[in-house]
């Protein structure tokens, strides 16, 4: 073969059996004898535990086990935090599996029914009966710091969890010297993430071999195994996790549950296998959120609109307890890229970490770089506002030149690769920037609204090297590793520690391994998701798993290709130096009809009839990738809304994205990529929101409250892309899984803001709901 | 979403649902399942028994006869939504149908599941006010020659979730005159973004003769217990051109109609949707009247 298939929008091979019912997710697996796990939750946010009284659920019809607070203690170890940011005082408080003495928020499990099957667990909850003491609660992370307020944890006064500070330059001196100072409170609302499969756990205990096996819907089943191994005090090597098929995760499935630890002690308990599925209500309560900001944001610019400085207060709410990744969320992953695609000179990120009585937040689509781009963009636009200048002309004014090599920011992180200004042109020149304003004015004379919102983003992702991981207190590595194996009749076996679900890594991945071995992409099967035959992996999120994930595949496969190399010139009687590989053939320098193919050699490899001496039978390879940085994909969005100004209505008219991930593997899973990401980014700004009331109850704990973003809602998405590889990973790719929720909040937002601004609104508390703009607009100044 | 047990009987005839109603308390019937089934799985309400009148043709069809629209009350929405009869007839109620839930609620949902369930948010309970429907229902009574009798749209609603049903009875049908060529029907909502559920809808069928209006029905709903008629923007309307200015002056009257009782949430407060109903009423006869073009 000699065309490559990298580049190519080839249909995805997972889609025929996602499609038609042929994918085994976790609630498919049926073991013989197979009973059933339901929890009881809380109903209160905080409450202390008087007694429980679980007599009657023991007794009813097919139930075989009642377990509490009690039964797990000294059993299962507390369920652990993995990210303690350095230099933060982080207070790892002990979370329970289940609550023994007090709940912390509503949806803490306080026990598990185990019965014969799921209507018969669900009925025997019904029957426990626990005494609880309502206390005082509290849920907005600024209000849980006031003195006074309902105090969570003993070990935490104050109620907070950490406080991390990282300044790059003297912000104190740049906004002393400032021309102009813009301030901003931005309230980042709580978010759901809901996958469309719900979380579920299958355990089963072998007791003759002390093995448990768990099926978990995880976005990384190694470091699940990892901290089940902790969690339960089993050996890693008597642990196997499968994650081979999760519906989507957002995120949400990179935590360690106490769902998937309790249905395990409790198939440890009984000596039988234990399936545990979240209902979509209990996925509300128990999944963890996403954001939940209150923000005090600054920006200091000199009157020729050059920013030179940013800087935050910031209360992030990181629920009742630490969830697994959540300390890092809105530290590492947001406090350094204040810089965004802007020259600025001093940075400063000045953030609380606070326990309240809500669900546990933790990494959601974008994970800290949605809220670090939507206050830097917001800031930007009023800072234009103040300047009289163009928004986009502003932008454009501060963004770093082009660089290929790296480029060194205030905040402490080194770009890989970048040129964002022809990306912007493309952008803007797409849209017809300067005729969308002309409309504009003309709507206004008209008393119409429209506005237009351009966001430029640059975001850190394909996380990362490993010294940079132990650095910033993750506790673990961000390398990736493959085993590359070629069959006897030359088809390939890829075997990948990461853990895609839904993406479409397992047609990506094949085409590079293709193109790599010069095989057709359909002799390459990709395996994925299970502990026991993949190797070591830190799983899928970051978007990672390209830029790390295949850059272990492509050394392993180069690896293979230089072993096939040598035994093709051994059969060709060739000195090794003459011998040449092209598209999938080894020939001799000058006599091309002397060849051997890969698929031959893969032959003359396994059946190791005649061997160079010294050479090992088989023909395959593993490797281990850590990147030497982080990938720093960017982009600009722009988006056109139309704002009622009767009913407070918002249509967002047009969504422009334009974004550069480097060199893109499948064109049409780019774009489903970033259709999905803008879409979302989009529902934190229009419609989500996570809401507590005042006694700490869910409101908004349903399909029926909580408004996800549905396609008639929405705009055609177009989608421009350029390409700037990224000088440091194997393929020069960069990552796209979070480049549309990362940009397309503020873009919409900003838009939002721009129509009203004639009618006196400068902000307006996401998400952007009728009644609130209608407000707004009545009060002509933000709500 | 695990319902407690539960009884599942089939019936075959009207009369046999009607007997099993009124041999089981506390039974309830189940049409499509759609507002039903949910409220079990989430165990929000604990039904001994579920009649299925799924198999009853009778209660399935729409006709047209002496100018009046029928439809049996187990006609899904996508039927209402497919049919000619319907949108000849009753354009606002065949586009209403259109607009509830999505394909799958359509093709299991049906008009008197929907009517018998009696929630606020619902569409159909404003638009079939303004359309003057009658609701025929069936009773034990029925086992006998006229044991059936009407009630009119105005009367059938007595609250959230509450009708004018009783216990044993089966709402069968629902008739309505059909649209005349002067008259302008349309039905506007401000609907919920996760849902489609209406946060307010506004219901109108106008009588127009010469560009005047000579006769006028008009309900708002969604956030008031039951769809409420806007009687006194009736009276305005009655007699008046219809042009931009007379349509907002009577629209505004709205909220002399509303009640006390009013709606809000999280979403939308009471105070919002309030004002929201003069609007959706102005978009709702703009559109009928086909003044939204030049707007």
């Amino acid at each position: 073969m000699t065309t490559r298939i990298f580049g190519s929008g080839i249909r995805r091979r997972e889609d025929p059996r996602l499609i038609t019912g042929g994918a085994t997710y976790t609630d498919d697996v049926q073991l013989p004898g197979m009973l059933y796990a339901a929890m009881l939750r809380s109903p209160h946010a905080h409450a202390k535990i008087n007694s429980i009284d679980i007599t009657s659920a023991v007794g009813a019809r097919g139930v075989v086990a009642v377990y509490t607070g009690a039964d797990i203690e000294g059993v299962l170890n507390g369920i652990p935090c993995a990210w303690v940011p350095p230099g933060a005082d982080l207070v790892a408080v002990t979370h329970p599996a289940i609550a023994k003495d007090v709940v912390r928020y509503q949806g803490d499990a306080v026990a598990v029914v185990v019965a014969e099957d799921r209507y018969q667990a669900e009925d025997a909850l019904e029957l426990i009966n626990v005494d609880y003491e309502i206390l005082p609660s509290v849920t907005n992370p600024e209000a849980a710091m006031k003195p006074g307020a309902p105090q969570l944890h003993e070990d935490a006064p104050n109620n907070q969890a950490f406080h991390w500070v990282s300044e790059g330059g003297d912000t104190e001196a740049a906004f002393s010297a400032a021309d102009v100072i813009v301030k901003d409170t931005i309230i980042q609302q709580r978010l759901i993430p809901n996958a469309m499969e719900p979380r579920s756990a299958v355990a089963t205990w072998t007791k003759a071999t002390g093995e448990l096996t768990l099926w978990s819907t995880s976005q990384n089943p190694h470091i699940c195994r990892f901290l089940a191994s902790l969690v339960t005090g089993l050996g890693e090597h008597k642990i196997r996790v499968i994650a081979t098929e999760v519906g989507g995760g957002f995120g949400s499935k990179i935590p360690v549950y106490a769902d998937e630890m309790i249905t395990s002690f409790c198939s440890m308990q009984l000596g039988r296998p234990v399936k545990w599925t979240a209902t979509r209500s209990e996925g509300f309560q128990s999944t963890i959120h996403g954001r939940d900001h209150v923000e005090y944001v600054e920006m200091a610019a000199t009157q020729e609109g050059k920013i030179t400085g940013v800087r935050s207060k910031i209360y992030a709410g990181m629920g009742a307890y630490l969830s697994t990744a959540g300390p890092g969320v809105p530290t590492i992953l947001h406090g350094l890229i204040y810089c965004g695609p802007y020259d600025i000179g001093a940075t400063k990120a000045d953030v609380y970490g606070v326990f309240s009585n809500a669900t546990p937040t933790d990494a959601y689509r974008g994970a800290g770089r949605p809220e670090a781009t939507f206050l830097i963009e917001r800031l930007v636009d009023l800072l234009a506002v103040e300047l009289g200048t163009d928004p986009a002309e502003l932008r454009r004014k501060n963004l770093i030149p082009k660089f290929e090599e790296g480029h060194d920011v205030i905040s402490g992180l080194t770009y890989d690769s970048g040129d964002y200004e022809p990306l912007m042109d493309m952008v803007l020149g797409h849209a017809d920037y300067s005729a969308l304003r002309q409309e504009q004015a003309q709507m206004r004379e008209n008393g119409h609204y429209m506005g237009i919102g351009v966001t430029c983003y640059n975001e850190i992702c394909g996380l990362g090297p490993s010294q940079v991981a132990g650095a910033v207190g993750f506790g673990g590595g961000l390398w990736e590793s493959a085993i590359v194996r070629f069959h006897p009749t030359g088809k390939v076996h890829v075997y990948s520690g990461i853990s895609p679900h839904g993406q479409g890594e397992e047609t990506t991945f094949a085409q590079i391994v293709s193109d790599e071995l010069g095989v057709d992409v359909d002799d390459v099967t990709i395996t994925h998701g299970d502990t026991s035959n993949t190797p070591m992996g830190w799983g899928t999120y970051g978007s990672r798993t390209t830029s790390v994930g295949a850059g272990a595949m492509v050394i392993a496969a180069r690896k293979i290709k230089e072993k096939a190399r040598l035994l093709a010139a051994h059969l060709l009687e060739a000195a090794e130096s003459d011998v040449e590989y092209r598209d999938g053939q080894f020939s001799v320098k000058g006599s091309p009809d002397q060849s051997k193919s890969i698929q031959e050699m893969a032959t003359m490899a396994n059946v190791a009839w005649n061997l160079p001496e010294g050479m090992e039978p088989g023909l395959e390879a593993s490797a281990f990738y850590d990147p030497p940085n982080f990938v720093y994909p960017f982009g600009t969005h722009l988006a056109v809304v139309d704002v009622d100004k009767d009913n407070g209505h918002i249509v967002v008219r047009r969504y422009i994205a334009g974004d550069d991930c480097g060199p893109q593997i499948n064109p049409m899973i780019v774009e489903g990529q970033v259709h999905g990401g803008v879409v979302q980014g989009i529902g934190q700004a229009l419609w989500e929101h996570a809401i507590y009331d005042d006694n700490g109850q869910l409101v908004t704990g349903s399909m029926t409250d909580y408004a996800l973003p549905r396609a008639h809602l929405l705009p055609n998405i177009e989608s421009l892309s350029t390409v700037t590889p990224s000088p440091h990973n194997p393929l020069g790719v960069k990552g796209v899984g979070e480049t549309g929720s990362i940009a397309s909040t503020v873009t919409v937002y900003n838009a939002v803001i721009d129509a009203l601004r004639p009618l006196g609104v400068t902000r307006i508390d996401m998400p952007l709901t009728p009644e609130k703009v209608w407000q707004a607009i009545r009060q002509g100044h933000g709500s | 979403m695990f319902a407690t047990e539960f009884e599942y009987q089939r019936a075959t005839s009207v009369s046999e649902a009607i007997q099993l109603l009124s041999n089981n308390p506390g039974a309830k019937i189940l049409a499509g399942g759609h507002s039903l089934l949910p409220m079990m799985k989430l165990r929000l309400t604990s039904i001994p028994m579920l009649i299925d009148i799924g198999g009853i043709n009778e209660l399935r069809g729409i006709s047209v006869e002496n100018n009046i629209l029928r439809i049996g009350a187990l006609t899904t929405h996508a039927e209402i939504a497919e049919s000619y009869d319907v949108k000849d007839n009753a354009g606002i109620l065949w586009e209403t149908a259109y607009g509830i839930g999505d394909p799958q609620v359509r093709n299991r949902g049906t008009i008197g599941g929907n009517i018998s369930h009696a929630d606020p948010a619902s569409d159909l309970p404003t638009v079939l006010k303004v359309m003057d429907a009658k609701f025929t229902i069936q009773g034990t009574g029925g086992l006998m020659r006229g044991g059936s009798r009407v009630v009119s749209a105005d009367d059938f609603f007595i609250g959230p979730f509450e009708t004018d049903l009783g216990e044993n009875e089966i709402l069968t049908a629902i008739e309505m005159p059909v649209l005349m060529a002067n008259q302008h029907a349309e039905y506007a909502k401000m609907a919920h973004p996760a849902t489609s559920f209406a946060v307010v809808g506004a219901g109108v069928v106008l009588t127009v003769e010469d560009d005047v209006c000579t006769a006028a029905r008009v309900a708002v709903g969604g956030f008031t217990p039951v769809p409420t008629r806007g009687l006194t923007v009736e009276q305005a309307l009655i007699g008046k051109v219809l042009n931009e200015e007379n349509i907002a002056s009577a629209t505004i009257l709205i909220h002399g109609d509303l009640g006390s009782d009013v709606f809000g949430d999280v979403f939308a407060s009471a105070e919002y949707r309030q004002a929201m109903a003069a609007i959706e009423l102005k978009h709702a006869i703009f559109h009928a009247t086909g003044l939204a073009h030049h707007n």
